[in-house]
């Protein structure tokens, strides 16, 4: 059902969004945990089909923003729509439109690795003419085909990342969010999940949003990159408007000259002092 | 309503269970050893006093806790789910919170009623004879319901909770209490008023009745009370579950 409705809005741009071809549009989001704030009034939106690359140090406020728009947390303030439905108001309708891997796992140890697909598959409505062959291929893409009537519970740290991955592929959402898929994966692996991604984002239209630490990564793969940190977005473009604005010829440069220094400098605190001190060092 | 979502929810349950040797033969051990010790250790009193046989009165009762017991527990596994992550698999599935509650809830309860049977028929090894043969369907329906209430209130409880930390305060606050109020032990006949009263708002005694009832011919409330009641709470627990299940955050 969710396949059939990303296919059909494929062929008319028009259906399910009103605005020129927007389908996550994000404005003033915020969200506080006990004073803290984790999210602080950020606003973005992605058109249909974009490869959207959210970037950001570690607790920028990345994952909670995924939490919010997959209806998994409540934003303190601000509003979402995602093809035409608020995740907030109507989570049920925006639940069929999109699909996540997770950056930490979210598999049953006590299933084989084939059942946790399935099981997916069927609570994603997954054709079952499809279902089958599909899980095969996938399976063997992240090469776990051979170990799928293994326990989980028996899998390593990588096989898990991968069959999460493979996972989250099984059904194709409209949109598809991507919580650092590639985490800990040998490049090899990495480039077959990239390459499987960007194929079907060409084929069904699929809109991918994903975070990660790789910047060759990003800059490979997204079409347009979102920066955020201490819960703000930074900076927004693509990976060469970003490395124009801060005359850096590396993405991982622009990165740094917004995160490590220019942004930081106004407000630094010891703790941005010494993170920006090991960053020198290690460069 | 989506079937196939709530029977793929349900085969989960079954599957993890029946992979769990360990745990089906350490959750009938408490009920065995309830059954043997009170069952000889109290026998030669309470047919002096004229109750008749206590082994046949306490099976009823002892199958009842090990539903009891095995479906708050199914229940409150979510917390599991939520701490291995398995929980946010489902939470952003495109299925209805009521759903993904029943298909659980039916899972924890079927679970409960087969461990509920395998007591049943170790009591009859041990000696447990129940009158009428033709009303095990029956008897098997309250287990049912007893499964389904308990289950559910296990996933509302673990909607509630973050971690198994709050478990033994639940376990000894609630379970406990539900159990030794319930008449499984003892006939609710002649107690104190206030014990009746409390045995009246507490579902387990409907579910030990119906149980009795069924079993060996012997009724507090009446059977068709029971069946009322627990259905009425049953399919209020699964709203409730299903309510605060819908507000999980993560």
């Amino acid at each position: 059902m969710v396949k059939n409705n990303g296919k059909k809005s494929n062929g008319n741009k028009n259906d399910g969004n009103k605005n020129n071809g927007i389908i996550i549009n994000v404005s003033n989001l915020t969200r506080d945990f006990n004073g803290f704030r984790a999210v602080d009034n950020i606003s973005f939106s992605i058109k249909k089909g974009e490869i959207f690359g959210f970037l950001g140090p570690n607790g920028a406020g990345k994952s909670t923003t995924i939490k919010m728009l997959t209806t998994l947390l409540l934003p303190t303030k601000g509003s979402i729509i995602m093809n035409g439905h608020s995740p907030i108001t109507q989570p049920d309708k925006v639940r069929k439109t999109f699909g996540i891997v997770f950056q930490d796992p979210s598999l049953d140890d006590e299933l084989t690795a084939y059942e946790n697909m399935e099981f997916h598959g069927i609570l994603y409505d997954v054709p079952s003419n499809v279902l089958k062959s599909r899980i095969e291929q996938l399976l063997k893409m992240v090469e776990l085909w051979d170990r799928k009537i293994e326990l989980v519970k028996h899998f390593s740290g990588g096989m898990k990342r991968r069959l999460e991955i493979a996972r989250g592929l099984l059904h194709h959402p409209l949109i598809l969010f991507l919580d650092e898929p590639t985490l800990g994966l040998d490049p090899q692996t990495r480039n077959h999940i990239w390459n499987y991604i960007k194929e079907l984002n060409k084929k069904e239209g699929i809109t991918v949003f994903f975070t990660t630490h790789y910047m060759d990564e990003a800059e490979r793969i997204a079409d347009r990159i979102a920066i955020i940190d201490h819960g703000k977005i930074i900076a927004q473009g693509t990976s060469d408007e970003l490395k124009k604005k801060t005359k850096t010829s590396f993405l991982e440069d622009a990165f740094i000259s917004l995160t490590g220094k220019d942004i930081r400098e106004e407000e630094a605190s010891t703790l941005d002092m010494l993170r920006m001190h090991r960053r020198m060092f290690k460069r | 309503m989506k079937i196939k979502a709530i029977y793929v929810l349900w085969i989960r349950q079954l599957k993890r269970y029946l992979r769990s040797r360990v745990r089906i033969i350490g959750s009938l051990a408490q009920p065995v050893l309830f059954l043997v010790a009170l069952g000889f250790g109290f026998g030669p009193i309470f047919q002096k006093a004229g109750g008749g046989n206590y082994l046949d009165f306490i099976a009823p009762g002892i199958i009842a806790m090990a539903i009891l017991f095995t479906s708050v527990f199914t229940g409150i596994e979510m917390i599991w789910d939520r701490q291995f992550g398995f929980l946010k698999e489902t939470l952003v599935a495109p299925i209805s919170r009521l759903d993904i509650m029943i298909g659980r809830t039916l899972g924890g309860a079927t679970v409960a009623v087969m461990q509920g049977i395998a007591v049943f028929i170790l009591s009859i090894i041990f000696g447990f004879r129940p009158a009428n043969i033709f009303s095990i369907p029956l008897a098997i329906v309250f287990m049912a319901l007893i499964a389904i209430i308990f289950t559910a209130f296990g996933t509302a409880i673990a909607s509630q909770l973050e971690d198994m930390q709050g478990f033994q305060f639940i376990s000894n606050f609630i379970i406990m209490p539900l159990f030794f109020l319930s008449g499984a032990l003892f006939p609710l006949q002649g107690l104190p008023n206030t014990v009746v009263m409390i045995a009246k708002f507490n579902p387990l005694a409907y579910g030990v009745d119906g149980l009795r009832g069924a079993l060996i011919n012997q009724v507090h409330f009446g059977l068709g009370t029971d069946l009322i009641v627990l259905s009425v709470i049953a399919v209020v627990f699964l709203v409730i579950g299903s309510y605060s299940f819908s507000k999980i955050q993560l």
